[in-house]
C-alpha cells in the first residue's frame, strides 16, 4: 500500500513512456486509457490489490511483456551475483576477522582493521569503477561489463562476466563482515567457557575452533542475514556500473518510466526474498545454538 | 502523370563491395586499412538506446528505429544516410497530376521472415497500423491526409489523399511493412529486411542474424548484435576493451580524447539532427513579446556554450533547421551574441531592470550544465533564472501536455521537424499565422522546389521571431574499432543501417 501511494506521488504518467514529441491529444488520451492512468485512484488501487492477492504481477505498461517472466529472467543474474559475492565475502571475512581479533597486537591484525574500515568508507560504485579500470581496461583480464546473450547457457562466459561485479560486492561486504567477526571473536576470547576449555587442556586453536566459532557465529548469522538482504537490494548500483541485466536495473528503468507493474513486481519479489532470507537466518541460528531452540520450545508448551 | 525513377539504395551497397574488392588488389599499400572484409563476422554494436518494446507504433522509443529500420523492417521508401528519400520496397511509383493519387508498384520476389510473400494487402495493413486509433506513432498525423488505400492487384498499391502531400514518400519511410498475418509485434517481428530477430534479452542485448532468401543484396557481415548500456562510461569501456566494435552515438564529450588519440579506433564526425534549444512558452509574459525573446537569444553566447560542452565538435544554428534539411539557410547572424543590444531591447520591451523566470531543466546531460550557463549569461543582463530540475517523464506531463512553464530546455532529435512551428497548439505555443500558413502550404506544394522555398521562408520567419532560442546542433559522433567500416555516419532520425558494415580480419 505504501508502495502504491509512493509511486503515485511521483509526478509524471506511465503513458508518457509510450509517447514521443509529436503525439497529439487523442493519442495521449488513448495511451492513458491503455495503461489505466486515466482511472480514479481508488479504482487503480483495487485493481492493484486484487491482482497482487492472486500473485498476478500483470504485464509491463511499456514493454507489454509479462512482469513475472521478466523478473525470473533477471533473477538468473541477480541471485547468482548476490550469492557468489556473499560466499566469497564469508570465505574472506571469517578468517580475517578472527585473525584481526586474536592477533590484534600484531601489525597485520591492525592492518586488517584499517582495510576493513576503508572498505566500509568507500562507496560500492567507486570500488566497481576502480576494478574496471584496473582489471578490464588496463590488464584486459575480465570484461568491463555486460552479460552473455545465452545467459547461463555458457556458464564459463557468464562466470567471467560476473567476476568483477562479484568482487566489487564481496570487497564491500567483507569489509563490514570482518569488523563483526572481529568483535564477536573478541567477546568469545574473553569468555569463561574458553578459559575453562583451555584449563581442561585444549590448545588455544582447538578451543577457539571447537567452542569459540560455534558461539561466536550466532550473532554473526543474524548480521549475515541483514547483509545478504541489503546486498540483494544494493545490486541496483553494481548492476548499473557493470551493465548487468538484473533485477536492480529493471527497478531503475521501471521507476524512470513510471512502469508501475514492473516496479511493483520487482519490489514485491524482493520483499518476499528478503523475508525468506530473514527466516532462514533465524532457522540457522536455532540449528547452531541449542539454547535458542529450547527457549522457543519452552514458550510453546 | 509524373514518373519518378529513383536509384535503389542497394546500389550504394554494391559500390561499397566493388570498392572493397578493388582494395583487395592493393593490399600491399596499407594492409591494416584495406584488409579483406570478413563476411562471417558478427558486428557488436554498442548503444544507449534500448527499445522499450519492438513495435514502433506501441511506444517503443527511438531505439527501435536504430535497431530495426532498414535492418529488420523495410518501408516502401527509405531515408538514406545522406538525407535523400530512395525507393525500398516500392519498385517505382507515379503521382497523378493533381497530386492526390499515388500508384506504387512493389518489388518482386520479396518474402517476409516467416516465409509469406509480400503483397499489396500487407502494405495496406501496415499503413493502417500507423494511422489506427491505438497507434502511438509520432508520425500518425503526417499521414492524416490518406483517405483511401486500394490494392488492385498483389503488387500494386494505390493511395488516395484528401489534399496534396509532397512529403508522402518521406513520411512513408517511417511505415514498416509488416506481414498482415502477424498479430502482435511487441516482442517478435515479421519484416522483410536483410536481418531477422534472433534474440532479445531485455536490459542487455538484441541480436539479429541474416534473413533467409533476402530479396536484395546480402549484408557484408553475418549478423549484428545491439548491446545496450545505461551508462555512457560503461559503453566507452566496452569499446576500449573490444567488447563492442562500434558506438552508434557518443554522448559524453569528455570520453572522446581516449579514442581520438588512439590508432585502434576511428572517430567519425557526421551530421546530426539533434538540436539543443531553450523553448520559451510563447503564450505567457514576458516571452509573448518578440523583443524579449530576441534579447534573451542575444544575451547568450552560444559559441562559448558549445565549446565548453563539445570542444571542437557540434555546429551553431540560427534556427530549428539543421544543415541536412533541404530548407536550411545559415541564420546564425540573426540575434547573434550581443549583450549590449540585449540590454537595450529589454529596456525597450519594458523590462529595464530585467525579470525572473523559471527554467524547467530535464535531469540528464547536457541540460543541467546548459541551464547553469544560461543562468550566468542572463544574470549579466539583469535577468534572473531559477533552475527547476525535472525528470523526462515529468517534462512530458508538465510541459508537453499541460504547457505549464516559462521556459524549458529540450533536445529535439528529428529530421524535418520545423513543422512543429506550424502548430500553434504545440507545447511552445508559437503562433505566427504567416508561418502556420506557409508550413501548411508547403505540404501541398506541387514540386519539391516549391516546398523548399516555402519552408525556407518559414525558417527565416521563425528565426526573426526568435520563436525559441536554438543553442546548438549536437555532433553525431560514431566511434569504431579501426578494422570496422561501412557504417552510417549521420544517423538521421536515429537510424543505423547495419548491412554495409564490414569487419576486416585482423
Amino acid at each position: 500500500m505504501v508502495l502504491f501511494a509512493l509511486l503515485r506521488i511521483l509526478p509524471g504518467d506511465p503513458a508518457n513512456a509510450l509517447l514521443g514529441v509529436g503525439a497529439d491529444a487523442d493519442q495521449i488520451a488513448a495511451a492513458r486509457q491503455q495503461v489505466g492512468s486515466d482511472l480514479p485512484l481508488w479504482q487503480q488501487f483495487v485493481g492493484f490489490f486484487t491482482s497482487l492477492a492472486r500473485f498476478d504481477l500483470g504485464t509491463s505498461f511499456v514493454s507489454q511483456a509479462p512482469v513475472s517472466e521478466e523478473i525470473l529472467a533477471r533473477l538468473s543474474v541477480t541471485v547468482p551475483l548476490t550469492l557468489l559475492a556473499f560466499a566469497l565475502a564469508i570465505i574472506v571475512a571469517v578468517p580475517l576477522g578472527i585473525i584481526a581479533a586474536v592477533k590484534s597486537h600484531k601489525w597485520y591484525g591492525g592492518l586488517i582493521s584499517v582495510f576493513s574500515q576503508l572498505g566500509i568508507a568507500i562507496p560500492v560504485f567507486w570500488v566497481g569503477i576502480l576494478l574496471v579500470t584496473a582489471f578490464a581496461i588496463n590488464l584486459r583480464l575480465f570484461p568491463s561489463g555486460g552479460f552473455p546473450r545465452q545467459g547461463w547457457g555458457n556458464p564459463a562466459d557468464a562466470l567471467r562476466d560476473l567476476t568483477l561485479p562479484v568482487l566489487t560486492v564481496a570487497i564491500v561486504m567483507a569489509s563490514s563482515l570482518v569488523r563483526y567477526v572481529r568483535s564477536a571473536t573478541q567477546d568469545v576470547l574473553g569468555s569463561d567457557y574458553l578459559r575453562t576449555a583451555r584449563a581442561l587442556g585444549s590448545s588455544f586453536i582447538e578451543a577457539l575452533l571447537r567452542h569459540g566459532v560455534r558461539n561466536g557465529s550466532v550473532p554473526i548469522i543474524s548480521i549475515l542475514g541483514i547483509e545478504l538482504a541489503s546486498t540483494f537490494l544494493g545490486a541496483v548500483v553494481v548492476e548499473r556500473v557493470f551493465t548487468l541485466p538484473g533485477l536492480g536495473s529493471m527497478l531503475l528503468l521501471g521507476i524512470s518510466q513510471r512502469d508501475y507493474p514492473n516496479v511493483q513486481g520487482v519490489l514485491f519479489v524482493s520483499t518476499l526474498l528478503v523475508l525468506f532470507i530473514g527466516f532462514f537466518a533465524d532457522l540457522a541460528q536455532r540449528l547452531i545454538d541449542p539454547r535458542l531452540r529450547d527457549r522457543s520450545r519452552g514458550a510453546a508448551s | 502523370m509524373q514518373l519518378f525513377a529513383r536509384s535503389n539504395r542497394r546500389q550504394f551497397g554494391a559500390t561499397a563491395i566493388a570498392a572493397s574488392i578493388a582494395a583487395l588488389g592493393m593490399m600491399s599499400v596499407s594492409p591494416a586499412v584495406l584488409a579483406a572484409a570478413d563476411t562471417s563476422a558478427v558486428i557488436e554494436i554498442g548503444s544507449l538506446y534500448e527499445p522499450q518494446n519492438l513495435d514502433n507504433t506501441a511506444g517503443a522509443g527511438q531505439g527501435i528505429n536504430e535497431a530495426f529500420n532498414g535492418n529488420v523492417y523495410e518501408a516502401l521508401f527509405a531515408l538514406t544516410d545522406g538525407g535523400d528519400v530512395s525507393d525500398a520496397l516500392a519498385k517505382d511509383y507515379s503521382v497523378s497530376d493533381d497530386g492526390l493519387t499515388y500508384t506504387i508498384t512493389l518489388q518482386d520476389g520479396v518474402t517476409f521472415h516467416s516465409g509469406d510473400p509480400l503483397t499489396a494487402a500487407d502494405v495496406k495493413a501496415s499503413i493502417e497500423r500507423v494511422t489506427a486509433e491505438s497507434s502511438k506513432s509520432s508520425r500518425k498525423n503526417n499521414l492524416a491526409t490518406i483517405t483511401n488505400i486500394e490494392t488492385p492487384d498483389d503488387s500494386t498499391v494505390v493511395i488516395t489523399l484528401s489534399e496534396r502531400s509532397i512529403s508522402l514518400p518521406y513520411n512513408l519511410s517511417y511505415v514498416w511493412i509488416v506481414n498482415d498475418a502477424a498479430t502482435s509485434i511487441t516482442d517478435s517481428e515479421d519484416g522483410t529486411g536483410p536481418y531477422k530477430l534472433d534474440q532479445w534479452r531485455r536490459g542487455s542485448s538484441l541480436s539479429l542474424t541474416l534473413a533467409d532468401n533476402y530479396w536484395g543484396e546480402a549484408p557484408t557481415n553475418a549478423g549484428v548484435v545491439f548491446n545496450y548500456f545505461t551508462d555512457a562510461t560503461a559503453l566507452n569501456n566496452a569499446l576500449l576493451t573490444n567488447a563492442v566494435d562500434i558506438i552508434t552515438s557518443v554522448q559524453s564529450p569528455d570520453a572522446l580524447a581516449q579514442f581520438t588519440d588512439n590508432p585502434d579506433f576511428t572517430v567519425t564526425n557526421g551530421q546530426s539532427t539533434t538540436k539543443e534549444l531553450m523553448a520559451f512558452n510563447d503564450r505567457v509574459a514576458p516571452f509573448d513579446k518578440v523583443e524579449v525573446r530576441k534579447a534573451v537569444a542575444r544575451a547568450i553566447d552560444d559559441k562559448k556554450l558549445l565549446e565548453s560542452i563539445w570542444g571542437d565538435y557540434g555546429t551553431l544554428i540560427g534556427s530549428f533547421v539543421p544543415p541536412t534539411d533541404p530548407w536550411y539557410v545559415d541564420l546564425t547572424a540573426v540575434d547573434a551574441y550581443d549583450p549590449d543590444s540585449a540590454k537595450a531591447m529589454l529596456a525597450e520591451a519594458g523590462y529595464p531592470d530585467g525579470f525572473t523566470f523559471s527554467l524547467d531543466t530535464p535531469d540528464y546531460d547536457p541540460h543541467p550544465i546548459v541551464a547553469e550557463f544560461i543562468k550566468s549569461e542572463l544574470a549579466k543582463v539583469g535577468v534572473t533564472v531559477n533552475i527547476n530540475i525535472i525528470t523526462a517523464n515529468e517534462w512530458y506531463t508538465k510541459i508537453y501536455q499541460a504547457h505549464d512553464f516559462d521556459a524549458t530546455l529540450q533536445e529535439h532529435v528529428n529530421h524535418r521537424d520545423i513543422v512543429f512551428y506550424g502548430n500553434p497548439d504545440f507545447y511552445w505555443g508559437y503562433n505566427n499565422p504567416k508561418v502556420v500558413e506557409l508550413i501548411k502550404q508547403s505540404e501541398s506544394s506541387a514540386t519539391i522546389d516549391e516546398q523548399n522555398q516555402k519552408l525556407t521562408e518559414a525558417n527565416k520567419l521563425i528565426a526573426e521571431d526568435a520563436a525559441s532560442d536554438w543553442l546548438y546542433l549536437y555532433p553525431q559522433i560514431v566511434v569504431s574499432a579501426s578494422n570496422v567500416s561501412g557504417y552510417p555516419v549521420n544517423g538521421l532520425n536515429s537510424q543505423f543501417y547495419a548491412y554495409d558494415i564490414e569487419k576486416s580480419a585482423e
